[in-house]
Order: structure tokens, then C-alpha cells, then sequence
């Protein structure tokens, strides 16, 4: 193997390289977190952009601003960014950074290979951002791509389904090094046991994108096979079934869906404890939990396709299997819910994020439930009752808990404070704001608004406006995180922080025995006393 | 010690990368799975694109069960197609053949697949054709119209709740794909 | 500015519980006009209660503590970290709450799925972008499309107000007419991309799949006008392909298929008759809206790269015959016309196309002359 470890003695001297070439040619897992965070935070702008024109378009019946093709591509963009360029490499951006320091590690197992995985990541998003430039738009079929309406795109197929394998190609590397760091990596006397949650539940995530990513990919070669070399795997005329691709994609999609919530658990787990100072409720059962939902993923993809026309069987065989991930998403919750009772809680802007995902969370949980109920999901499929359902579980879900994670981690990275004043400031306005644009669109589903529509009719008109002022104060809202990413990058309040940062901190993970910044180099020798508080 | 984390990683990740190429295997393998399934399940209603063996079953005179016919063209198919009958009422186990028209409306030679569907899915393991022209692309010379059957029975253990079929066929003109 | 008044008006009444004034706001399913949309909406009624009941546990318990165990009121943290007692109770109770949603949740999806003995079936066919309605029991067969009054409002830009067309969006030029109080079996099949078909009032959606069909039905017991659009994105105009329902009492009906039948035969006559050229172009502009500027825009420019321009098209401004060919018979993306448009439609968006959207080749071509080329072609999938 080329990549191997960069543990040489010689290296407790070396600090990064000098100028801007330290950041093209980092192998230091501290680097290369910051790269995809960053990298994260800006796709995060780019794919909320594409939601403003969405939601702006949206904001009155009739087309104002641009036209229908166009709004197709913005809404496909918007998911593919979204998914693919921000909250995935985010979750990246901390497990580069957090997971070494967490089971004491100097390093992650890969560097060079981590390197290339985050190049890889944005050769495919630049990819994909320029078939918005290309004759015939970008695609604009939706995310799932779905034939034959996906190969209507124009000169921008292929282009997209390259760098659709750039991306995968990026993620399997980056959940390969993540395996390879925590199964060889450990500290000696950190057991799997003993690992904090945000651990346990990328460790679980990396196997997901193992086995998710290639299918995907195969998924989309066949796309192109059957587009440029005549095959038909899913074209009717020779033999193929459009409907098959659906069974693939979703067998990628539903596992996918979870690649970006699992260790969101593993965040609001990690940070739930520490403001309420108190260990984890149930440790072992989350980890069991969270065992089980990435398994039922594998099994309940049809239930995104009850309306494709299934035999009864198969429509009773998904429901039932998807009611079942009620009951280890609800142990989650409960354990959540019991780690707070009789606490000695604090509200600093982390955990605010981190209670409102539990609160807000939930209630995506709840209309998930609604939808595992084939013959009521004949009714809400495809309507903007699914799009408020699965932005409930994705932005005061997954986003808020990377905003937590900010928060929590930024002191430690930066070895500055960030504003509370602003922090708390930036938590009101998200949390209000992000009800406000997306509860109204559980009316508007109910009250019969198709999904992935520009253009409604006048009845759809008061929550679609109520819905877009609150997608404004949103996105507007969300400067005021840059403001404060960059303010305490640059020294913050000015106040030292200590190792900890947090009250005890250091009983829960490693990470806070170190200084704050860390050094570049941690943990060239492993650690002695493994934390216990969190289990 | 170093030795060893290094040989672990790279055994794991040789491992894992069998894995990936295994599971991108895997989707493939999901095309061949998803037909044997789709011919068990009767999932989307495909049916099966060969003929079977004429075998002869015991008439079940006391139930009779309607076979209806759809004839589609899809978008940019320049064709007449229609059969010949709407619906018919057949007993389980008795051999009706129905006959099709399809003709090329073009001035060229035109290669058309009629691709077939059975709904409800589920009956698709109990309906048997001998013959028919979804069996095969289809050539047609210019402006060439012919009346093609389709040969089938209902098997008598289907079960009692089917008393409606519906039989659909499809053309697609496949003209520039099967010229190679 | 008015509008955001009436706007914060109307949040505030609905705070009160006054929603009368906004009549027009659903904030809850449909109940429909089926048994089996009734059916679904107890379910979903049934299964919010319980999510809602969950949620009142839940989110009180961690408020409470929230409140009350806060390091600000001097709380000490108790060190309890693990209760086997209840994590089971707190996973045998969903899983009982489950079972009881499953039993009602599996009658409704058999009810759903039975398509068995029907009294008529009707064949519905997906186009990008309109409906193909085949009645399979008598042989009537129309299309329908956006109505022309949306259609020019939704254009981008048009500066018109949605809200003076009545039905934005949701009205066609020829709706779906079915008798109340019988069994309706629906085929679904789609000659391009998958679309899906849905009118909340029945209850259900069911996708159209190139090549295959799919099966529904419905039984509506209130005479009524039911709208629905597509839910499956199928392309560009896939938010401007209405549905339209109208149930109507038996002898409505048959007086209504009887309409239809004798339309056909009038269609027929007027085929036959000589049209001026002005005659034609007239006409065949709403054609064009209703047909054609979904893709070749309003004004004929087309969409670079996508779809052609009709201004100066080569083949618009050439021999009229390739033409006719071209539009009968279709091309790639452009449906077949054929068999979409009667004779005097086909004739005269064909003459609009040459005389007017910027060309001007002077030439005309008759309903009668169509109906030659046509009567070799009848409708797709006509049985008759």
C-alpha cells in the first residue's frame, strides 16, 4: 500500500507547510478537517442560494423570475449540493478532525489517501456545478435522476454522472480511512466500547457508504450505458423496466438518507451530555440502536415508491418494515430525553442547537411515521407534505447539529471563544425562521400542492409566501454563522479558553485533555487515562 | 508495532476495497435479480418474454374470467396498433387465440418491439402464451400493416379472486438502435 | 403591502381559532369523495392522534426538565446513566402502538388494491405534457391539457394575475366526465416519461410507467368537479398538467357520451369543409397555445439547445407536406400530432405556423386534406 501511516518520530518538530501549498498537499487530518469543513460551509451557500431562487420563485403564483427548466435545475442542484457538497463533507470535516483526537490517535490511518479523497470531492462538485453552464441546462430531473426523464438531459449528462462517481469515489475512500482509523488506530485501552458515539456512529455510517456508494455508481453507469451504448436496463423498448432503476437508486438512497443522520446522533450525543453534565442515558442501547436503523435502511427502500404500482405484498412487506425503524429512532430520542432528566443543565448556544434537533427531529420522525403508512402515503406522496418531512430530518436536523458541532468544537480548533451574545442571537432567528418556512409546507402537501412544482395554483398562495419569508430569514439568518466562523477564527471574544472549553468536558472525550488550539501534531503518544463519563 | 498498524491497514483495506467492487457487482446483480423476481412476485406486471410449451389443462367450465386488451404506442412511434378485440371472456384452462394489427405508417423499413404488461401483476405466473409477437422485434416493410396473434390460456389454479385481466402491449420503435 | 396585511390578518384570526374568514386555507388532508379516501384520511387522522399524544409525552417530559433541571436553579446532575426497566417498556410500547396502527393501516391498502370487478375501465395515458383519456367501454377518446386562460398566465413574465383565472392551474380544456355510484377501473400507462396521476378527492396517486401499466379505481358517490395535477416530475411543464374529474348522475352522463359521440361526427363535417386561410390562422393560434408553446414558446422561439425555434424553422418555411409528415408522425421529443389533434386543429395550427409567429409562406392546407392523411392513422390504441 502507498498510504500508510506519517508516524515518524521526526515529525514532533515539522509544523505545516508554509504558505498556500500546506493546504493542497496537507496529509494532516486536523488540516484536511478544516479543508471539508470549509469547503462544506461554502457548498452550504452555494445549494442555499439555489434555494432562495427557488423560494423566491415560489413566493407569488405565477412565474416571476425564471423558467420552469431552469427551476427544475435549481431543485435538483439545490439537493445534489446540498447532500453531496455540504452536509456529507461536513460530516467528513469531523470525523477528519474530531475522530483521531477522540480515540487517541496521532493521525488518520490514510493521510495521503485523505488527501486525495477531498481533492476527488471537489473536482466532482466543480464538475457538476459547471453542467449549469452547458447546453441545455444542468440536469433537471431531480435528485434521484430517475429514467427516462433524466435522459432527456441535454450535453450535461454525462458530465453529471462523472461526477457522481468523483463523489462516490470521495466518500468510499474517506469511509475506507475512517474504518482503517478505527479499527487499527485506537488508543490502547480505548475499547469499541469505550469509543464516545460520534465514533460508533461514523464507524457504522463509513460500512453505509461502503456498501451504498457502488451501487450508486453502477446505478448511474447504467444511465449512461443505456444512454450513449445502447443498452436497456431501463428502457421498456429493449427489455429493461424504468421502475428497476427505482429499486436501485433507493437502495442507494434510503441507507444514503441515514449517512447524513447517523452521525448527526453521534454529534447531539456527544454534546447532550456535556451541558447537561451528566453521562449518556443508555450508551450501549444507542449503540445497538443506531446498529439497527443502519440496518433496516438496507431493507425498507420501496416504501419511497408505493405509488410505482407494487403487488400488495410488497406494499404491505415496506410498510411494515418501515414502522419498525419507529422503534430504534424512538429509543434514541427517549435516551436522549433521559440524559437531560435531572441534569444540571446550561444553555450555551450548542446545546440550544442540540435541543432543538431532538425537538424538531422528532417531528420529522413523526410525519415519517405518517408516510410508512402505505395507503395514507398514497395521499401524501410526492407532495410538499414530503418535502417538509425530509427537510424537518436534514436542516434543524442534520444542519443545526452541524451548527452545534461548530459551536462546540470551534473553541477547541481555534483556541478562541466564539460571541455567545451572537451565537445565541443566530440560534433564535434559525430555529424560528426554519419553522416558519418549513411547518407551512405540511398544509400545503395536505392541501394538495405536488412537489417540485414552480408555478401553483392561488389556494397554495398565503403559505407559500408565509413559507418564503421564513426560507429569507433563514438564509439571511445563516451570515450571521459565517460572522461568526470567521470572527473566531481571528481571535473571537479575545478570551482565553481553557483545555476543556466546557465544564468537565474532559471526563467525556479525549479531545479535551488536549490544549486548545491542539497542537499540530496530537497524540504521537497514545494517551493513558480513557474518559468513561460518556457511557 | 508501527510494522503492524501499517500491515493491518493495508490488509483492511484490501478488504474493504473487495467490498466496494463486490457491492458494485451487486447492483448489477440486482438487474437479473429484480426479472427472477418480477417473474415470481408479478411485480409490475412483466410478463414472460418467451413462449411456453402448449400443455393441456382441465377446462374449468364454471368460471370465466375477462381478458381485457390495451394496445399503446409510445411517444414518436409512427404506427397503427390495435387489436382486434377489446375483451374477451375465457374459462381456465382454454387455448383463445386473439389477433393484433400493427402497421408501419413510415416510407422505411421499421424494427418495432411490442413490449408487453399484465395487471394485475400477480396473475402474470398463471397466464401462458404460446405465441405471440412480443416474443420478438418485429420488422415491418414501409407502409407494410400485418395481423399478428397471441396465443394464451389461463391457468386454473389461479386464484378466485382474479375475475379481470388486463393484457397490455406497447410498441416501440426500435428502428436506430437495432440497426447494429 | 396590502397583501401582506391581509396576510398577518389572517395568521392572527387562525390564532384565534377564527379560520371562517379563510375559507379558502385547508390546513388538513382532504376527506375526499370515495369510501376509501375517507378510509385514509381516519388513518391519518388515527395516526397524527398518536404522534401528536407521543409527542405531548415526550417534548413535556423534556421541557419539565428542561426547566426545572437547570444549573441556573442550582440543580445537582443525579449520575444515573442506565435502566434496563425502561428501555423495555419504552420499546415494547411503540411496538404495540405500531401493531394496532398496522391492522387498520393493512384493511385500508387491500381495499385500495382491489380492482376486481369494475363496472367500466378507463385508460389514462401520460404525455409530456397532457393526459390521453380512453373510455375502454364505448371508445371515446380525448386529450387533455392546461386550459388556455392558465396558460397564458403562467408564462414567465406575462405580468397577469393568477388570481383572475379562475382555477389557475388546475383546469383543463377537456375534463375527465365519470359516472357517480360505479366501480371505475383505471389503467395507467405513459407513452414518454413516468408521470403520476392524482385528485386528492379519490384518495390516491398511481405513477404511469413507459411500457407498463399500472391499475386503480375509484367509486364516487357525490356528483362533483374533482382536481388533481401530476405528481411525478416529468419535465419542464411537469406543474402544468392538470386533471379535471366531473362525476356526473347516471342520465348526465349518458347524455354526455352521447355529446361526445355526435361531436365526432361534427368534427367530421366541418373537416370537410373548404377554409379560408385567415379562417385557419385564427383558429390555429389557440391550437398553438394549448399544443405547441409548452416547448416552441409562445412567440415561436424555441429554447436554444432544447427545443427548436418555429420562426424561420427550416422545415416550417419549407415544403408543407414534410411538415404535415413531420407533425403527424413526431420526432424525438415532439409527440406525434397525429393522433392527438382532429383534422381542422391539425390543419389549422399548421397554416398559424406558416402565416403567422413571424413567417410568412402564404400557403394553407385543409382539415380535408389532414383528414386523408389521418384516416390511415386512427387513434392510438382504438379498438375499433
Amino acid at each position: 500500500m502507498s498510504a500508510v501511516v506519517a508516524e515518524h518520530d521526526d515529525h514532533h518538530d515539522h509544523g505545516p507547510a508554509k504558505g498556500l501549498l500546506r493546504w493542497v498537499i496537507t496529509t494532516n487530518h486536523k488540516d484536511i478537517g478544516t479543508l471539508y469543513l470549509l469547503f462544506a460551509l461554502a457548498m452550504f451557500f452555494v445549494g442555499g442560494a439555489m434555494a432562495m431562487v427557488i423560494r423566491a420563485e415560489l413566493f407569488e403564483p405565477g412565474m416571476q423570475f425564471v423558467n420552469p427548466q431552469f427551476f427544475n435545475s435549481m431543485t435538483t442542484m439545490h439537493a445534489l449540493v446540498m447532500v453531496f457538497g455540504a452536509v456529507m463533507p461536513a460530516f467528513v470535516g469531523l470525523a477528519n478532525w474530531m475522530i483521531p483526537m477522540m480515540i487517541g490517535a496521532p493521525d488518520m490511518a490514510l493521510p495521503r489517501m485523505n488527501n486525495m479523497s477531498f481533492w476527488m470531492l471537489v473536482a466532482g462538485v466543480l464538475l457538476l456545478a459547471s453542467t449549469l453552464f452547458m447546453e441545455g441546462g444542468a440536469p433537471a430531473s431531480g435528485w434521484t435522476l430517475y429514467p427516462p426523464l433524466v435522459l432527456q438531459t441535454g450535453k450535461a449528462l454525462p458530465f453529471a454522472i462523472f461526477s457522481v462517481h468523483l463523489l462516490g469515489i470521495s466518500s468510499i475512500m474517506g469511509a475506507i480511512n475512517i474504518i482503517a482509523t478505527i479499527f487499527n488506530m485506537r488508543a490502547p485501552g480505548m475499547t469499541l466500547m469505550k469509543m464516545p458515539m460520534f465514533v460508533w456512529t461514523w464507524l457504522i455510517t463509513a460500512f453505509l457508504l461502503i456498501a451504498i456508494m457502488p451501487v450508486f455508481a453502477g446505478a448511474v453507469t447504467m444511465l449512461l450505458t443505456d444512454k450513449f451504448f445502447h443498452t436497456s436496463f431501463f428502457d421498456a423498448a429493449g427489455g429493461g423496466d424504468p421502475v428497476l432503476y427505482q429499486h436501485i437508486f433507493w437502495f442507494f438512497g434510503h441507507p444514503e438518507v441515514y449517512v447524513m443522520i447517523l452521525p448527526t446522533f453521534g454529534v447531539a450525543s456527544t454534546i447532550i451530555p456535556v451541558f447537561a453534565r451528566k453521562p449518556l442515558f443508555g450508551y450501549s442501547s444507542m449503540v445497538y440502536a443506531t446498529a439497527s436503523i443502519a440496518f433496516l435502511s438496507f431493507i425498507v427502500w420501496a416504501h419511497h415508491m408505493f405509488t410505482v404500482g407494487m403487488p400488495i405484498a410488497g406494499e404491505l412487506y415496506f410498510m411494515y418494515a418501515t414502522m419498525l425503524i419507529a422503534i430504534p429512532t424512538g429509543v434514541k430520542v427517549f435516551n436522549w430525553t433521559a440524559t437531560m432528566w435531572k441534569g444540571s443543565m446550561t444553555f450555551e448556544t450548542p446545546m440550544l442547537f442540540s435541543i432543538a434537533f431532538v425537538v424538531l427531529f422528532t417531528m420529522g420522525g413523526f410525519t415519517g411515521l405518517m408516510m410508512s403508512v402505505a395507503p395514507v402515503d398514497f395521499q401524501y406522496h410526492d407532495t410538499y407534505f414530503i418535502v417538509a418531512h425530509f427537510h424537518y430530518t436534514l436542516v434543524p436536523a442534520s444542519v443545526f447539529i452541524l451548527m452545534a458541532a461548530g459551536y462546540f468544537w470551534l473553541p477547541k480548533w481555534t483556541g478562541h471563544m466564539y460571541d455567545e451574545r451572537i451565537g445565541r442571537l443566530h440560534f433564535w432567528l434559525s430555529v424560528v425562521s426554519v419553522n416558519i418556512l418549513f411547518f407551512p409546507q405540511h398544509f400545503l402537501g395536505l392541501a394538495g400542492m405536488p412537489r417540485r412544482i414552480p408555478d401553483y395554483a392561488v389556494q397554495f398562495a398565503d403559505w407559500n409566501m408565509i413559507s418564503s419569508i421564513g426560507g429569507f430569514i433563514f438564509g439571511a439568518s445563516q451570515l450571521l454563522f459565517l460572522y461568526i466562523v470567521i470572527d473566531t477564527i481571528k481571535g473571537g471574544t479575545g478570551e482565553k479558553v481553557t483545555d476543556e472549553v466546557w465544564e468537565d468536558a474532559a471526563k467525556h472525550s479525549l479531545e479535551w485533555t488536549l490544549p486548545s488550539p491542539p497542537p499540530y501534531h496530537s497524540f504521537t503518544t497514545p494517551p493513558t487515562v480513557i474518559p468513561t463519563e460518556h457511557i | 508495532m508501527k510494522e503492524g498498524v501499517t500491515q493491518k491497514n493495508a490488509k483492511l483495506v484490501r478488504t474493504l476495497v473487495f467490498v466496494v467492487l463486490g457491492m458494485f457487482g451487486f447492483g448489477y446483480a440486482l438487474v437479473p435479480l429484480y426479472d427472477v423476481l418480477c417473474e415470481v412476485t408479478g411485480l409490475n406486471g412483466k410478463v414472460e418474454s418467451s413462449a411456453v410449451k402448449e400443455v393441456s389443462y382441465e377446462v374449468d367450465k364454471n368460471r370465466e374470467i375477462t381478458v381485457e386488451f390495451m394496445t399503446a404506442l409510445n411517444e414518436a412511434t409512427p404506427m397503427v396498433f390495435r387489436s382486434e378485440i377489446n375483451k374477451i371472456k375465457v374459462h381456465p384452462g382454454e387455448y383463445v387465440t386473439v389477433n393484433f394489427y400493427a402497421e408501419n405508417k413510415t416510407d422505411k423499413v421499421m424494427v418495432a418491439r411490442a413490449i408487453p404488461s399484465i395487471s394485475p401483476g400477480a396473475v402474470a405466473e398463471f397466464f401462458k402464451k404460446t405465441e405471440c409477437f412480443c416474443f420478438s422485434e418485429q420488422t415491418f416493410k414501409a407502409r407494410e400493416g400485418r395481423t399478428m396473434p397471441v396465443r394464451f390460456v389461463v391457468n386454473p389454479e389461479i386464484p378466485k379472486e382474479y375475475k379481470t385481466i388486463t393484457l397490455a402491449y406497447t410498441f416501440f420503435d426500435n428502428t436506430e438502435t437495432s440497426v447494429k | 403591502m396590502k397583501k401582506t396585511k391581509q396576510l398577518f390578518a389572517g395568521l392572527i384570526l387562525m390564532a384565534f381559532g377564527l379560520g371562517t374568514a379563510q375559507a379558502e386555507y385547508t390546513l388538513n388532508l382532504m376527506k375526499g369523495v370515495t369510501k376509501v379516501s375517507n378510509d385514509i384520511y381516519d388513518l391519518h387522522m388515527l395516526i397524527l392522534w398518536v404522534c401528536i399524544f407521543i409527542g405531548i409525552g415526550v417534548f413535556g417530559t423534556m421541557f419539565y426538565s428542561i426547566y426545572h433541571h437547570r444549573k441556573s436553579r442550582g440543580h445537582k446532575a443525579a449520575q444515573f446513566h442506565e435502566n434496563t426497566t425502561v428501555e423495555i417498556i419504552w420499546t415494547i410500547i411503540p411496538t404495540l402502538i405500531l401493531i394496532g396502527m398496522a391492522i387498520p393501516a393493512t384493511k385500508a391498502m387491500m381495499e385500495l388494491d382491489d380492482v376486481q370487478e369494475s363496472e367500466m375501465s378507463i385508460k389514462v395515458t401520460g404525455h409530456q405534457w397532457k393526459w390521453e383519456y380512453e373510455y375502454l367501454d364505448n371508445g371515446i377518446h380525448f386529450f387533455s391539457s392546461l386550459d388556455e386562460a392558465s396558460n397564458k398566465v403562467r408564462q414567465v413574465g406575462s405580468g397577469l394575475d393568477p388570481r383572475s383565472v379562475p382555477n389557475y392551474l388546475l383546469n383543463v380544456d377537456k375534463p375527465l366526465v365519470i359516472p357517480t355510484k360505479k366501480k371505475i377501473r383505471f389503467v395507467f400507462t405513459s407513452a414518454d416519461v413516468i408521470h403520476s396521476w392524482w385528485v386528492p378527492d379519490l384518495g390516491w396517486k398511481k405513477d404511469t410507467n413507459p411500457g407498463f401499466i399500472n391499475e386503480s379505481w375509484t367509486s364516487v358517490d357525490e356528483p362533483g368537479t374533482y382536481r388533481g395535477q401530476c405528481t411525478e416530475l416529468c419535465g419542464k411543464d411537469h406543474g402544468f398538467m392538470p386533471i379535471v374529474v366531473i362525476a356526473m348522475n347516471e342520465p348526465d352522463y349518458n347524455a354526455w357520451v352521447e355529446k361526445q359521440k355526435a361531436a365526432v361526427a361534427a368534427e367530421a363535417g366541418s373537416a370537410s369543409k373548404q377554409w379560408a386561410t385567415e379562417e385557419l390562422v385564427a383558429k390555429g393560434k389557440s391550437v398553438y397555445e394549448t399544443n405547441c408553446s409548452s416547448c416552441h414558446m409562445a412567440d415561436g422561439a424555441g429554447l436554444a439547445g432544447t427545443f427548436p425555434a418555429i420562426k424561420a424553422s427550416k422545415v416550417v418555411t419549407g415544403d408543407i407536406n414534410a411538415q404535415v409528415k413531420l407533425m403527424l408522425d413526431g420526432k424525438g421529443m415532439m409527440p406525434a400530432f397525429g393522433k392527438m389533434l382532429s383534422p381542422v386543429d391539425f390543419a389549422a395550427v399548421v397554416t398559424y405556423t406558416r402565416n403567422g409567429l413571424g413567417n410568412s409562406v402564404g400557403d394553407s392546407i385543409q382539415p380535408s386534406a389532414i383528414q386523408t392523411l389521418q384516416s390511415a392513422t386512427p387513434a392510438a390504441g382504438k379498438n375499433e
